[in-house]
């Protein structure tokens, strides 16, 4: 989203609004839970958070959190204050922001609530297990950590026995923690509700495949946050029921998130959170669309794997199949069908300083897409919130020469 | 028609001007401080040089680090589509560019018709570039013109670990202290820039005829050393540090 885009501008997405009027309500009510007799669980962003709501837990999520901070450019104060704690630059900026923001109460909202328990799931990375360890030490509260074991072609059934042995005992926690039974019926109903959220989500990103686009990536970025954090609440529900209407409408009047859309571009890894407008507008003045990404549909790409009929225990195998937890075998799969759907021209990788997992074999996949589907890549070095880690104009050098190259 | 191209690297900025086709003149200038003024400058001189005035000039295309800061240029292109057309301009048959420059190096593959098949460029890191050179051989106390040169009186190449040019430095500091022999040091230090630099290359996939152009191709340790790391030759126009320029001007010819 541009300054240029005032209210007026038929470009802009009016769900916008209320977006940030759930998301500020959300942390309203996440930091003011310890008043109303709620508990707060911090959870890892591909952790299942639907036993949480379920149990009307407030989940809350240092990744979105570290998002925000990277967003309002205030990343890289609060990673230098956790490297002067002792922690390496090398480590992840969400945990060293996060590390850090809990100790001075700092970052855009004043840090986050302080949490009752912790729950941990390393289908994203094995960074969490000991970002989760120092927050469970520092808060001094209990940990729970799902293990979920890297697929590298089959889901083997002793992988599946032992996830869903943990989902029994991750239930069997929360039980203790929140001092009461969990209610089944409720549980069933939080399932279905998230997957009816998480199919909306995806029918929003599958509108990108109508040319030109009437959502971005970079838009994308942003209308994520409730699919992270809330999924399983009827709000959510509703929030992309409306998200998805407004898209349909963009596609029958034909609005285009970017004017004379040319190119259309797939994006890889997170975002820059705090150059998102900056990429954006760069790509923009190319005529490049970055109209989908591997990052945003993590959250709804395992949607087939799930039953809603068996939520926990199918969910135990989709948690674990995200697409940074399978082999590149997998991944390239995945990224074909993406480039496919969208009819991409290109791929921009963010090569993420922070996120080894996810940056780990981009140069064999922009190999393989080069030769199976011979369409290019570009790899911007860079890191999500880290902002000394980025260089304006190495990078602005390689987008103009890879546009000059896809327009040649 | 007379056409002209302006290259402004982080260290020198450069000027080419051709006419239907050749060569007429090129020059090459510090960029300093201001690259606007570095830009304006150069076109003027090599103007003077050629007897030429401002209007004579049909088109412009700027290229570099500081290409958006010529406002003069009819048009900023970067330096990998310049580079790529300068290379197919001097030498038809060269389908891999090495470019080293003061603050990048990057690796250009192009077909039959000079167009960008593929490229790759150093990450955020001064090593592999001309300006780790510099800083060596300033730690050396050797002029730059003959850095490369001293190489070939090395007997046995210093290994230098790092990859950090600030690091190299104190390595080679060290180095120093020890006794080691200067040109060892000297020839140690050009295998480790080859290394960052064939690498990089082989990423992309090195295809023969192999040219190579920017400021440091006139630094003759440093093309041997990438010769012996690709195993290939490596041809180095006498234009290869305006290679840029040239190419921005042919582009500008084309407009």
């Amino acid at each position: 989203m541009t300054d240029e885009k005032k209210a007026s501008d038929p470009r802009k997405i009016k769900s916008v609004r209320r977006m940030k009027e759930i998301m500020t309500n959300y942390y309203i009510g996440a930091k003011t839970a310890r008043e109303n007799g709620k508990k707060v669980a911090w959870i890892t962003s591909g952790g299942p958070v639907e036993p949480l709501i379920a149990m009307d837990v407030i989940p809350v999520y240092p990744e979105n959190h570290g998002a925000m901070i990277g967003a309002t450019k205030m990343g890289v104060d609060l990673c230098e204050k956790a490297e002067e704690m002792g922690y390496s630059r090398d480590l992840c900026s969400y945990a060293r922001a996060d590390i850090a923001c809990a100790t001075i109460n700092g970052g855009p909202i004043g840090g986050l609530p302080e949490p009752d328990f912790l729950v941990c799931c390393n289908n994203i990375c094995g960074t969490v297990l000991k970002w989760y360890e120092v927050v469970a030490r520092y808060y001094n509260v209990p940990l729970f950590i799902l293990d979920t074991p890297f697929v590298h072609g089959k889901f083997t059934d002793a992988a599946k026995k032992y996830v869903i042995q943990q989902i029994n005992e991750y239930i069997e926690f929360l039980e203790n923690v929140c001092g009461k039974k969990a209610d089944p019926d409720r549980m069933d109903e939080v399932g279905r509700l998230s997957v009816e959220a998480q199919r909306l989500w995806q029918k929003v990103l599958d509108a990108a495949a109508h040319k030109p686009a009437p959502i971005s990536a970079f838009d994308a970025f942003f209308h994520l946050a409730l699919i992270v954090t809330l999924r399983g609440t009827q709000e959510t529900v509703d929030y992309y029921k409306g998200l998805s209407t407004e898209m349909e409408e963009r596609i029958a009047n034909n609005i285009a998130m970017v004017k004379n859309e040319k190119y259309r571009l797939l994006w890889d890894n997170l975002p820059v959170w705090y150059r998102t407008r900056w990429l954006s507008e760069k790509f923009a003045s190319h005529d490049a669309c970055l109209v989908a990404d591997t990052y945003t549909s993590a959250w709804s790409g395992v949607l087939h794997l799930i039953d809603e009929d068996n939520f926990l225990e199918s969910m135990a195998v989709a948690y674990s199949s995200v697409y940074i937890n399978i082999s590149l075998d997998m991944m390239i799969d995945t990224l074909k069908k993406m480039i496919k759907k969208y009819d991409a021209d290109g791929l921009v990788m963010h090569s993420n300083r922070s996120c080894k997992p996810y940056s780990l074999g981009q140069y064999d996949l922009s190999r393989m897409v080069a030769k199976q589907i011979g369409i290019p890549t570009l790899i911007i070095e860079a890191d999500m919130v880290d902002e000394r880690s980025f260089s304006e104009s190495q990078i602005e050098t390689r987008i103009d020469a890879f546009m000059e190259t896809l327009k040649a | 028609m007379i056409t002209a191209g302006i290259d402004i690297g982080s260290i020198t900025a450069k000027a080419a001007i051709i006419e239907d086709g050749k060569i007429k003149g090129t020059l090459v200038d510090f960029t300093g401080y201001n690259a606007k003024d570095a830009g304006r400058r150069v076109f003027n001189a090599l103007l003077e040089k050629l007897g030429l005035n401002a209007p004579d000039i049909k088109a412009l295309v700027a290229t570099g680090y500081g290409r958006n800061s010529v406002d003069f240029a009819d048009k900023s292109l970067t330096e990998i589509t310049c580079h790529a057309v300068g290379a197919h301009f001097i030498a038809p048959e060269t389908r891999f560019i090495i470019d080293v420059g003061g603050q990048d190096s990057k690796v250009i593959k192009i077909d039959g018709s000079g167009k960008v098949i593929d490229f790759a460029m150093n990450d955020k890191c001064a090593a592999g570039t001309g300006r780790f050179l510099e800083v060596m051989a300033r730690a050396l106390e050797v002029d730059l013109d003959e850095f490369g040169a001293l190489c070939a009186h090395a007997n046995t190449p210093a290994n230098i670990s790092s990859i950090c040019t600030v690091f190299a430095e104190s390595e080679i500091i060290s180095l120093i202290s020890t006794g080691e022999k200067r040109e060892n040091i000297i020839a140690g230090i050009h295998d480790s820039v080859a290394s960052r630099i064939s690498a990089m290359a082989r990423r992309v996939g090195v295809e023969i005829p192999v040219m190579m152009t920017g400021g440091v191709a006139k630094n003759i340790g440093a093309v041997h050393a990438l010769e012996n790391k690709l195993e290939c030759e490596i041809t180095v126009s006498t234009y290869a540090q305006v290679n840029g320029a040239i190419g921005a001007a042919v582009l500008a010819s084309r407009r």
